[in-house]
């Protein structure tokens, strides 16, 4: 799809559009042969208004100067045809999500695009922005564009495409009409064999509290509370899972359980001790393991070699200190006790984190996360962006901690994962938990609508 | 099996070898360009250089190279302390003006006797240093202050505040040359004798630079606070993650640069002019930044990068002798700085590409297809996170 | 989803999203006042150069060379190129003019040539940031550095041999034309010398304004709406600047963002070498080693100062030429009658934020930090000639720190950038 873009070149192998073949060396290239892209990460300047926003790299003009009063007019018209409702003078820092997809789609018919590529378009709407997405592409297909949508919701593109494509490790499996397959069916061509369940066997639960969390609000700079009025246990051996669309104070919540989150308020304990107070580092080596939503940004030293990236987040205990001081050898060796024991493929100890494929990534978070004996682990993602293989074995890993008596809070968005893993289920919206739901007699289908808050007035 | 592959591949890093031949070719790039500069002026390159060679291997000239050396490997540490960090102390030039100038005054009133002073000499300058540059670490903690502009500013409030303390306070004339009060025999440190050949003495704070470049690599390398330190250096994210209070850091961080900083003037003070004046060396600070730049912030690369400069600094007059001007010394040490920072980033970018290309060999190697792990065959980490998120 | 459930807790009065905009009759309005304040300031203690029609012509002299490195600053900064190294790209401007000028026997050849070494030094700083990805600031301090060892080789090896120029300077550079409007000289000249209150005040600004402009100074009003213009209101500005808030969406919709970083960092390296012709042309009419003085970073500082606009800059370099220009006449005094100018003006900002904003936490503060200053002008008779070196410098440092939140950077500002790193 970056290739379809322009973004990087093929190795081999040609584009036909009508029937004759392209060649695409810049994103240029392809708008020139109409081709527009919707990214998953919206490509808007917060900063720039909405106008600029569109017409950037394809501006009319009267003279030197772009024609501000074209553009707001042709930005209308195009708005009005498809009913986005978009107001060119406002500035993209003030739209909800919601309106800046509707943004970018627009930029693309700005550009007279005939093929449009949604890219996990839905990843971050509510339903019923979902229907009204869906609803504008009816409308698009009817006046006669092309649009190529990928995700891995298989409901939404059963629900949405006229023909699908099945693609694994860069290969097309398989082409399929979406009257004839099961979503079911579809997954297994995804995974290509039958799909590891997360399903967990017998209740490890005991009655002991590890985290209590009571009344946590967390507000956000302007004041709004994001997570409003928390509260919940978790006992020792069990999996508390959070079911939530993104964006709906989950990120908030666990950064206010490890204390990077300033305005926060509510009582925190942790095996009887009031953490609410403490630091990071002192909830951390009271036992909390942390296993970051973005392994990247929160989890690793990219730029470090992996017993460096063992010691982060331990730097106060053993095997990696001895008093203030660095303890190598001890690093050393327990990193490649970590790297023997979770399978963690790597040639050596000293290369770089970042030279590792996301899923051994993981998995050294993971058994980095699992050393040190935690009491608690909050596992935010887990499996994100993980190969199957690593996906089960950290599976494995949770399931087998879990009997040994560690608590874990899990957030996800794999509804497969939360079903199968959670002992206890509770969704969140808008920050607040709206339900508990269980684990055992709930489909994917039923956890969706309560976490869009579709169940609430029914 | 690992244990070779360990050897092979893990503990010979390509960074290496990689690290020495960045500076080399920057080096040689930059004898390159001098030497086209001396031919459009129509000088003689070859004979420049040799000049420059031979007057910098006698004797006499090797311990001007020491004395100035330390001087600059002292600011060069001090800026790297906050390069580690991501931090840009662009201030060390103030803070060790300022810094100097005040401890000057009050080791040449004299206030205790003998060593005492000296001792009193070294705390004042590192406490100056350090509250001086503070200020700009408070600022950016509190109020979201950039330290590159902060200390930028403070560089300029600093010379204005230390002329002002010189010529109305602290400031005695001597002949043209207005000073303050030198310190007494007594605080002085005698210099050393290293160099056979010459009457000249090594200055004796060659041994501060020394204690200050080991506890450097120990506190960087060897303890949990300079590993909390580099943390937030390479991802200010990960480091807030793992329980590490940035605000702290930066405060801390820019403290113990200033402090550093303020040492910077003492081997002038202490063992060379014992006063500070007018005449008393300036831009040291940014002298400073382009050794730490040159050396990669390593404590030996840094010695190497400050001995060169100051090779450069004090042959370059002999240039004058076959009609040279020195300054081309200048263009000459720019030129290495330039090219020794495009060129690690050039060498860092391709360790990052092969590094990523071997493991992912190996990996295909060892594993074949289907190990239950190669779902990204040999992508990595980086990519393989943004085409499955 | 009904809008019911939208969180109400935001305090009544304050909408997100306010923003303070400068209209013209705002803002001439707010010049007048200044200038009252000033008079009042220059009644109560005869500090009479603080609106003296030779203090603001100074000003205005001072204000120029600062305002282009601003400018310079603001084109590479809103392309997303952080130019720390604008004080070597000026002070290959002021060789570079002077060398032009000697060489072709004219300053505009000076002024063509003193922008051609900035863009020199750009031109470096565009290969080391932009292709290379090297740290803005580590490349910006590099040329700093470079800037200075090439100039004083160049001028040691130029004109040490000329007639009347030596190791460190150049020999007196031919001159440039002023332009007066000449029939208000005598008039205003004659109410300035009366100081009546206001009235000779106004006299003395406008007397400044209009003798002997050098053409100089009014090409570098010009460039500043010109800026506005090209980066506000083209298409060339809205890809320029959209590379500097969102370059990855630029390169998403085809363009090519290396190509506009770099033509961002030339014009600004163009700009900060103006700015050092101006200083070697005009200012001072000789070429000095080191004459540059760190108005590089000053520019840059003015352009924080005016969040990163062409108006708020050219206000900034106008502030800081002023407090410059009051040094150099009768220095101590006219910064001492400043402090009482502080003063009123804090007072006048406390009344707004307690009657205006009913902040009454802030307009307190502000108000105790006026009767600060009021008594430090009480106490004292004049301000020691070192201190006001580094007015500048304190303003920048003050006003970052109360009002740092509210400035607005581009998003991607210093931020390296390489193709094809979009998801």
């Amino acid at each position: 799809m970056k290739i379809l873009y322009g973004m990087q070149r093929p190795d081999e192998g040609e584009i036909r559009i009508d029937g004759s073949p392209v060649g695409f060396h810049t994103p240029a290239d392809a708008i020139a042969a109409g081709i527009g892209m919707v990214h998953q990460h919206f490509m808007l300047a917060d900063n720039l208004t909405v106008l600029e926003n569109v017409v950037l790299g394809s501006e009319p003009r009267r003279g030197l100067a772009l024609d501000f009063a074209a553009a707001r007019r042709k930005i209308k018209e195009i708005s009005d045809a498809y009913g986005l409702g978009i107001r060119p003078d406002a500035t993209v820092e003030e739209l909800g999500v919601g309106d800046r997809q509707r943004v970018e789609i627009l930029k693309v018919l700005y550009r007279g695009a005939r093929i449009l590529i949604l890219d996990e378009p839905t990843a971050v709407l509510v339903p019923h922005e979902v229907d009204e997405l869906f609803e504008n592409l009816r409308g698009l297909v009817r006046e006669g564009l092309t649009i190529l949508f990928i995700s891995h919701k298989l409901d939404e593109v059963l629900r949405v495409a006229d023909a699908i494509t099945v693609i694994r490790r860069g290969t097309t499996v398989a082409t399929v009409n979406p009257e004839d397959v099961t979503s079911r069916k579809l997954a297994e061509l995804m995974v290509g064999s039958e799909l590891p369940s997360p399903e967990t066997r017998e209740s490890t639960v005991t009655d002991v509290v590890a985290l209590s969390v009571r009344d946590l609000t967390v507000r956000s700079g302007d004041g709004r509370a994001v997570v409003d009025g928390v509260s919940f246990d978790i006992h020792k051996g069990e999996v508390l899972g959070i079911a939530g669309v993104e964006g709906n104070g989950q990120a908030e919540l666990v950064e206010a359980i490890m204390g990077m989150r300033p305005c926060t308020v509510g009582t925190l304990t942790l095996g009887g001790a009031d953490i609410s107070r403490w630091t990071t580092l002192k909830r951390r080596a009271g036992g909390i393991g942390y296993i970051p939503e973005d392994r990247h940004r929160h989890g690793l030293l990219l730029e470090s070699p992996l017993w460096e990236n063992r010691i982060l987040g331990h730097q106060t205990r053993r095997p990696n200190v001895k008093g203030p001081w660095i303890d190598r050898a001890g690093a050393r060796a327990d990193t490649r006790r970590i790297v023997e024991e979770y399978d963690v493929r790597t040639p050596g100890i000293d290369v770089d984190a970042a030279t590792l494929s996301g899923g051994n990534q993981q998995k050294l978070i993971v058994g980095r996360e699992m050393s040190g004996d935690p009491v608690l682990l909050i596992a935010s993602h887990p499996t994100r962006g993980v190969d199957i293989g690593a996906q089960a074995a950290i599976w494995d890993h949770l399931r087998t901690a879990r009997a040994a008596g560690l608590a874990v809070l899990l957030i996800s968005a794999d509804l497969d994962e939360l079903i199968g893993l959670s002992d206890t289920l509770k969704v969140i919206l808008r920050g607040r938990i709206v339900a508990d739901v269980d684990p055992a007699n709930v489909t994917p289908e039923q956890l969706g609508s309560a976490m869009t808050g579709a169940g609430e007035g029914e | 099996m690992t244990g070779f592959l360990d050897r092979l591949f893990g503990r010979v890093r390509l960074g290496g070898w990689l690290a020495v031949a960045a500076p080399v070719l920057a080096i040689v790039f930059a004898v390159l360009i001098t030497s086209v500069v001396l031919l459009v002026a129509g000088k003689p390159p070859v004979e420049a250089f040799t000049t420059l060679a031979d007057y910098g291997t006698q004797p006499r000239t090797m311990v001007l190279i020491l004395n100035s050396g330390v001087m600059y490997y002292i600011s060069a540490l001090a800026v790297a302390v906050g390069f580690r960090m991501n931090l840009f102390n662009i201030g060390v030039d103030g803070q060790y003006r300022i810094a100097a100038l005040v401890a000057a005054a009050f080791g040449g009133a004299a206030l205790v006797p003998g060593v005492l002073n000296t001792v009193l000499v070294i705390v004042i300058a590192m406490a100056v240093g350090a509250l001086w540059a503070a200020i700009a670490g408070l600022l950016r903690v509190t109020r979201g202050v950039s330290e590159v502009i902060s200390t930028i500013m403070l560089n300029a409030i600093a010379t204005g505040i230390g002329s002002w303390l010189l010529q109305e306070h602290f400031g005695v004339l001597t002949g043209n040359d207005l000073g303050t009060r030198p310190i007494p025999e007594g605080a002085r440190i005698p210099g050393m004798p290293l160099v056979a050949g010459t009457p000249l003495l090594v200055n004796g704070l060659l041994v501060l630079a020394v204690v200050l470049g080991v506890a450097y690599y120990v506190l960087l390398s060897r303890t949990r606070f300079g590993f909390e330190l580099r943390a937030t250096g390479k991802s200010e994210t990960a480091a807030v993650a793992s329980g590490v209070s940035v605000k702290k850091m930066i405060v801390v961080t820019m403290v113990m640069s200033g402090a550093v900083a303020g040492l910077i003037g003492l081997p002038e003070l202490l063992g060379a002019s014992y006063k500070y004046s007018n005449n008393f060396p300036t831009g040291l600070g940014f002298t400073g930044i382009a050794i730490a730049l040159l050396g990669r912030n390593h404590p030996v690369g840094m010695a190497v990068g400050a001995l060169l400069w100051s090779f450069l600094d004090n042959s370059s007059n002999q240039l004058q002798l076959i009609d040279i001007s020195k300054e081309i010394v200048q263009i000459m040490q720019g030129v290495i700085v330039l090219s020794v920072i495009i060129a690690y980033e050039l060498v860092h970018r391709y360790r990052i590409v092969a590094d990523q290309r071997r493991v992912g060999r190996q990996l295909a190697g060892s594993d074949g297809p289907g190990g239950g792990n190669g779902g990204n065959g040999d992508v990595s980490g980086r990519q393989a996170v943004e085409e499955t998120a | 989803m009904t809008a019911t459930d939208v969180s109400v807790d935001r305090p009544v009065g304050t909408p997100a999203a306010q923003r303070f905009r400068l209209s013209g009759p705002v803002l001439l309005l707010g010049l007048a006042g200044l200038v009252v304040v000033l008079s009042l300031a220059r009644v109560i203690t005869g500090a009479n150069d603080i609106t003296s029609a030779g203090t603001v012509s100074a000003a205005l002299g001072l204000a120029v060379p600062i305002g282009l490195a601003g400018l310079g600053g603001l084109w590479s900064e809103r392309a997303g190129v952080v130019n720390i190294g604008l004080e070597g790209m000026m002070v290959l401007g002021t060789w570079f003019g002077a060398w032009g000028a000697l060489q072709f026997h004219s300053p505009w050849a000076g002024v063509l040539a003193g922008a051609a070494g900035g863009a020199l030094g750009a031109a470096i700083h565009a290969v080391a940031t932009v292709t290379f990805g090297v740290d803005h600031i580590i490349s910006g301090v590099a040329i700093n550095i470079v800037g200075v060892g090439f100039t004083e080789y160049l001028s040691q090896l130029v004109f040490t041999d000329m007639p009347g120029g030596g190791t460190k300077n150049s020999p007196q550079l031919p001159k440039m034309g002023t332009v007066s409007l000449s029939f208000l000289n005598d008039p205003l000249r004659t109410v300035e010398a009366k100081h009546w209150f206001v009235v000779s005040d106004f006299a003395g600004v406008l007397r400044g304004i209009t003798q002997d402009v050098s053409w100089f100074t009014i090409l570098a009003i010009v460039l500043v709406p010109l800026s506005f213009y090209v980066l506000w209101r083209t298409a060339f500005g809205l890809r320029l600047r959209a590379c500097g808030e969102r370059p990855l969406a630029a390169e998403s919709l085809g363009v090519n963002v290396y190509l506009y970083k770099w033509a961002a960092v030339i014009v600004s390296g163009v700009l900060a070498g103006l700015g050092g012709a101006f200083l070697s042309l005009v200012a001072a009419g000789i070429y000095r080693d080191g004459q540059t003085g760190g108005r590089g970073y000053i520019g840059l500082a003015a352009m924080i100062f005016g969040n990163w606009r062409p108006g708020g800059l050219a206000g900034g370099a106008a502030l800081f030429g002023y407090t410059d220009a009051l040094q150099l006449r009768q220095g101590g005094v006219s910064v001492h009658a400043l402090l009482l100018v502080v003063a009123l003006l804090l007072v006048a900002v406390a009344v707004y934020q307690l009657v205006r904003q009913r902040r009454g936490g802030a307009a307190l503060i502000t108000g105790v930090v006026a009767i600060v200053v009021f008594m430090v002008f009480a106490v004292t008779d004049t301000v020691p000639e070192q201190f006001t070196s580094f007015t500048p410098h304190l303003t920048t440092l003050l006003v970052l720190s109360l009002a740092s939140q509210r400035l607005r950077m581009p998003a991607a500002d210093g931020v390296p950038y390489r193709r094809g790193q979009a998801k």
